[in-house]
């Protein structure tokens, strides 16, 4: 039984990870209608740059909410600067000038950085914490503490402020919006903004447990990938519960089912999105996909 | 290729042909060669999942830098050509192409990669174009009989698994072997290795396999479950990344194995300090080279020819990379071979060479490790030394392993 | 607006094409041939994808399972039971059929993003599973084969022989794929893109032309594939990364979505682009590659084919400069 739990909340942790990226993957579909590939890699670019703070000598705090504040600007930059220009392009290729964004982040931070990995520290104590025969680490359990927090900062802004909603409507019907006034342009900005300052959460989050390297968030975002699918990409609840359901399936079957093993362990993860996907085609809480005919 | 290049070539072959025909000056046109420059090739991934890597194909251009700045060898400036692969094998045989038919090289040159090298090594035998101490750690590149051509330069896996098998069988009475493995070549060979050199113990002794793939964030789930299985040894054959995670996480979770950490992951700068050091206590690894960022090579000459090496050719490569100290060596051996080369840089006495290599001393192998080749051996570095970190330091101990006296 | 004259015109470009296609192996060195092969490879992939992603309206992030199904079949089949590798391209046609089919059948249910995303899993797990059925595939070790000799003792290299091939295998493919999508069956695949609702209203069965347009697409990755495994003479999982299905997506958008001839342009971009970037610099090649990338997509947000296609517009009827570009995707 021990091992049971102790499975289960190692999962739990390992898709605290998942989540984290997740949210702000829902983020910015929510607030311009793009599923952003190099969402990823902003959220490593913007840790490095938290780590280049800390280097130059600032506390860790002032580090953190430092990055937050440059990840918001350099979001709002891309928006404006990379994306604008193919803002009425087909889909598809906007698609691509994500991935264009992601090849050039990550191969920008393998110049500056190099590849070689560095510690990053955590804000919380580093002594685990052991309850029976269970152990955890504390910076797994404030990981998911501040997934949550920032779960429940996403609900409050989009359902009760005035802002998140004009964010969803100019993502959702632009036209519409404009005539209400709402100025689309930058709201797909803020978008990105906001975004990005997640990503930023996450990565600085993420950074202390898989230490930090230009492919850090690599196998975490085919995994925030997988947790947004299954939990719905329209739905922030849905992305952390999605996260933390796919973190601890892959745990258990990888322990328990034995011709599996740890060999397919992915091929199980994937599976999953495909199995949840075909009970319910927009995720587990997404709302169904309306399709602008 | 411009038109008026493409004439040029065209009438440069016309006249090769010519003189071909005429049966005098054709011997002593050699591929690659000229009397001031010698041509030579490389793949690295600079782009794609292995980047990492690229650094060494940066160094081994920035050493050649210092040899051309000295002269370079016997009045021959070294060209170097490097082409990116992403460590995708189809892109391999491209460049490698390029490197042969267009580039003309004299030779290729430590390739990077187990799947990449795969893919080029029956194309560089057939063309007969000497394919150079490649880096990679598997064991097929010592094939002297079936491909004359190719040649490896690293102690391969499988040997160092059977290094740490040796041990367990010798030293640790009741094992129980947890494994944790890279899902890939690299991690496989390492594995095979180990039981091969457990012998028909093998089935007794390990008590549980688990794998990770590279995309996998976190291997919390396998420690844990390596732990659960009561094993009091564990080989541990993982990247960096993945390394400095296992050895914190088994020592958060309060499992403290006899364990072995392979060689690819023994940086104590950029593995062990970040996973603890105190975590890190005890840990078994076998080594060829002189680990960079351990405190014992602080005065060590070697050590400090590279690090003005590197500051002065190569500032923006990092001096906690072991990869940048790996071409470092490699390089140098190469150099060597092409001096012992003389005047006759044909493909033939290239390879000749690199087979005729006795005793060479590389300044970053650990004191005593030697190279050497012979026509039937085509493994040069086949030296290993066991070590355990002793909190502040690798400290080797026992004798020097020597893969080819067996 | 004299369309004879335009045929006429456009049929003589094709003769030129592949007159100059032809002739090339003649010109050129092997291992600049050898590129044309990967073109040529590229661009069967390509047409494939862009029949489901273009005219169909299906994305999929997962062809580079397609590829690498196609790819070790044909290894499989010669290394393991040596039959003859002329066979083996069909059979991989064949095998990505039916699995692109009952792949495309429970896919049916999604739409958009979330189909991308269950592709790109099946791109993800593909190297996993290949790797664990070690004793067919050769595990991570992958199966070296052999070039083929050009048959019937033609005077042609290995090399010249690989790209007739492949050119051959190219020509009949993209014919075909010309037929299918003017046909009857091709306009109902785009009605489905543009208005499924309104093209079931018209009777035309969604999901099954969904489930079909799946499976041809795979077919056509996946002979790609097994001509890829020929050429390059080796397989191994690490060729048919996830990398690979992005390759492919960046391909056909940079080609131009729904065109024919946007496979070749999206072809030749995905095989020389990445070249041009790494010889610019070794810095840094995934930033110049990202920079082409985007410059592309600006400077051509519908691919090379629209965009050469609003140009000729522009300087055939200079009076109507505002036409639109029919290419548009959803």
């Amino acid at each position: 039984m021990d091992i049971f739990i102790q499975q289960v909340v190692s999962g739990l942790a390992t898709g605290g990870i998942y989540a984290s990226l997740a949210l702000a993957l829902v983020m910015i579909y929510q607030a311009t209608d793009v599923v952003n590939f190099a969402q990823g890699e902003m959220a490593m670019f913007s840790t490095y740059l938290c780590w280049s703070l800390l280097q130059a000598g600032l506390p860790y705090w002032a580090a953190f909410f430092a990055t937050l504040v440059i990840a918001f600007v350099g979001g709002v930059l891309i928006e404006r600067i990379v994306i604008r220009p193919v803002e009425n392009a087909p889909i598809l290729t906007i698609v691509i000038v994500c991935i264009g964004l992601l090849v050039i982040l990550n191969s920008v931070a393998g110049w500056i950085y190099t590849y070689i990995q560095k510690p990053f520290p955590s804000p919380f104590p580093g002594k685990p914490i052991k309850l029976g025969n269970i152990v955890f680490g504390a910076h797994d359990l404030g990981e998911i503490g501040v997934t949550l927090g920032v779960l429940l900062l996403l609900f409050l802004f989009f359902r009760y402020t005035t802002l998140g909603l004009a964010m969803r409507a100019a993502a959702q019907n632009p036209t519409s919006s404009r005539l209400v006034g709402i100025r689309v342009g930058w709201m797909l900005a803020l978008g990105w903004g906001l975004a990005a300052t997640f990503g930023a959460v996450a990565g600085m989050m993420i950074a202390p447990i898989v230490f930090l390297d230009p492919y850090m968030m690599f196998g975490i975002q085919i995994y925030a990938f997988a947790a947004a699918t299954v939990g719905g990409f329209t739905s922030p609840l849905g992305a952390v519960v999605g996260g933390l359901l796919v973190g601890v399936t892959e745990n258990l079957v990888g322990t328990y089912v034995s011709f599996i093993g740890t060999e397919l362990k992915l091929t199980v993860a994937l599976a999953m999105i495909i199995i949840v996907l075909l009970v319910r085609p927009s995720g587990l809480f997404g709302r169904s996909f309306v399709r602008r005919v | 290729m411009g038109l008026t290049k493409r004439v040029v070539a065209l009438l440069l072959a016309l006249g090769a042909v010519t003189v071909a025909g005429s049966g005098v000056a054709a011997a002593q046109t050699v591929v690659g060669v000229t009397a001031t420059e010698i041509k030579i090739g490389n793949t690295n991934p600079y782009s794609g999942p292995a980047s990492a890597y690229g650094t060494i194909g940066k160094a081994l251009g920035a050493y050649f830098k210092k040899v051309n700045d000295e002269g370079g060898i016997n009045g021959r400036k070294i060209n170097y050509i490097s082409h990116d692969d992403a460590y995708s094998p189809p892109k391999t045989v491209e460049m490698i192409r390029r490197l042969v038919e267009q580039d003309q090289v004299a030779f290729v040159f430590q390739t990077l990669g187990t799947p990449t090298n795969s893919a080029i090594h029956k194309y560089m035998n057939q063309q007969k174009v000497p394919h150079l101490f490649v880096a990679t750690g598997a064991t097929k590149w010592n094939d002297p009989k079936n491909f004359p051509w190719t040649m490896g330069f690293q102690p391969n896996y499988q040997t160092e698994g059977r290094i740490y098998a040796a041990y367990v069988l010798k030293n640790v009475p009741d094992a129980k072997v947890g494994i944790l493995y890279q899902n890939d070549d690299y991690g496989k060979d390492y594995v095979k290795g180990f039981k091969d050199g457990l012998g028909d113990a093998a089935k007794k002794l390990i008590v549980l396999e688990q794998s990770h793939e590279v995309t996998d964030p976190t291997i919390d789930s396998q420690i844990v479950n390596l732990k659960n299985s009561g094993a009091n040894v564990f080989f541990n054959v993982t990247i960096p990344k993945f390394a400095v995670q296992a050895i914190k996480k088994s020592h958060d979770i309060g499992w403290k194995p006899l364990h072995f950490l392979n060689n690819v992951s023994s940086s104590l700068g950029t593995v062990l300090k970040p996973a603890g050091l105190d975590a890190s206590k005890g840990l078994i690894t076998a080594l060829y080279m002189k680990e960079i960022t351990d405190p014992q090579w602080k005065n060590d000459k070697g050590f400090q020819d590279w690090v003005a090496w590197m500051k002065k050719y190569y500032p923006e490569g990092a001096l906690d990379d072991q990869s940048n100290a790996y071409a470092y060596n490699v390089a140098i051996l190469l150099t060597q071979t092409l001096k012992q080369c003389g005047n006759d840089l044909s493909r033939e006495n290239i390879m000749r060479q690199a087979a005729n290599l006795h005793n060479v001393e590389l300044p970053l192998l650990l004191p005593g490790i030697k190279v050497n080749t012979s026509p039937t051996d085509f493994a040069p570095v086949e030296q290993e030394q066991l070590a355990k970190f002793d909190g502040e330091r690798w400290a080797v101990f026992g004798e020097l392993v020597d893969a080819s006296k067996k | 607006m004299g369309r004879g004259s335009g045929a006429a015109s456009k049929s003589a470009g094709l003769v030129l094409i592949l007159l100059l296609a032809g002739l090339l192996p003649f010109a050129l060195s092997g291992f600049r041939l050898f590129q044309f092969t990967q073109v040529y490879i590229y661009a069967i992939a390509l047409l494939g994808l862009n029949i489901l992603t273009g005219y169909n309206g299906q994305i999929s992030l997962g062809h580079s399972a397609f590829y690498a199904i196609g790819a070790y079949t044909t290894a499989i089949m010669i290394d393991r039971w040596n039959i003859a590798y002329g066979w083996t391209i069909p059979a991989a046609g064949i095998v990505c059929l039916v699995i692109g089919f009952l792949f495309g059948r429970p896919a049916l249910r999604l739409e958009g993003l979330y189909l991308a995303l269950a592709t790109f899993a099946l791109a993800l797990a593909a190297p996993q599973i290949l790797k664990y059925f070690e004793h067919w595939t050769g595990g991570s070790q992958g199966i070296v084969l052999s070039k083929p000799k050009a048959p019937l003792r033609l005077p042609l290299s290995e090399d010249q022989w690989l790209y007739f091939l492949t050119l051959g295998v190219l020509i009949v493919l993209f014919v075909l794929a010309a037929n299918l999508l003017r046909s009857r069956t091709g306009r109902a695949i785009v009605a489905i893109r543009d208005n499924h609702i309104a093209a079931e209203a018209m009777g035309i069965n969604s999901a099954l032309y969904k489930s079909v347009v799946f499976g041809v697409s795979a077919a056509y990755t996946g002979v790609a594939g097994a001509l890829s495994g020929i050429t390059i003479a080796f397989v191994a999982p690490d060729s048919f990364s996830v990398f690979l299905s992005i390759t492919l997506l960046t391909g056909v958008v940079i080609g131009g979505l729904a065109t024919i001839s946007g496979a070749i342009f999206g072809a030749l971009f995905v095989q020389f682009v990445p070249n041009w970037a790494q010889d610019i610099s070794k810095a840094a090649p995934g930033a110049i590659f990202g920079i082409f990338l985007i410059a592309f997509m600006y400077v051509m947000p519908h691919g090379i084919a629209g965009f050469l296609r609003l140009a000729w517009i522009r300087v055939t009827r200079p009076a109507v400069t505002g036409a639109k570009v029919e290419t548009k995707a959803r």
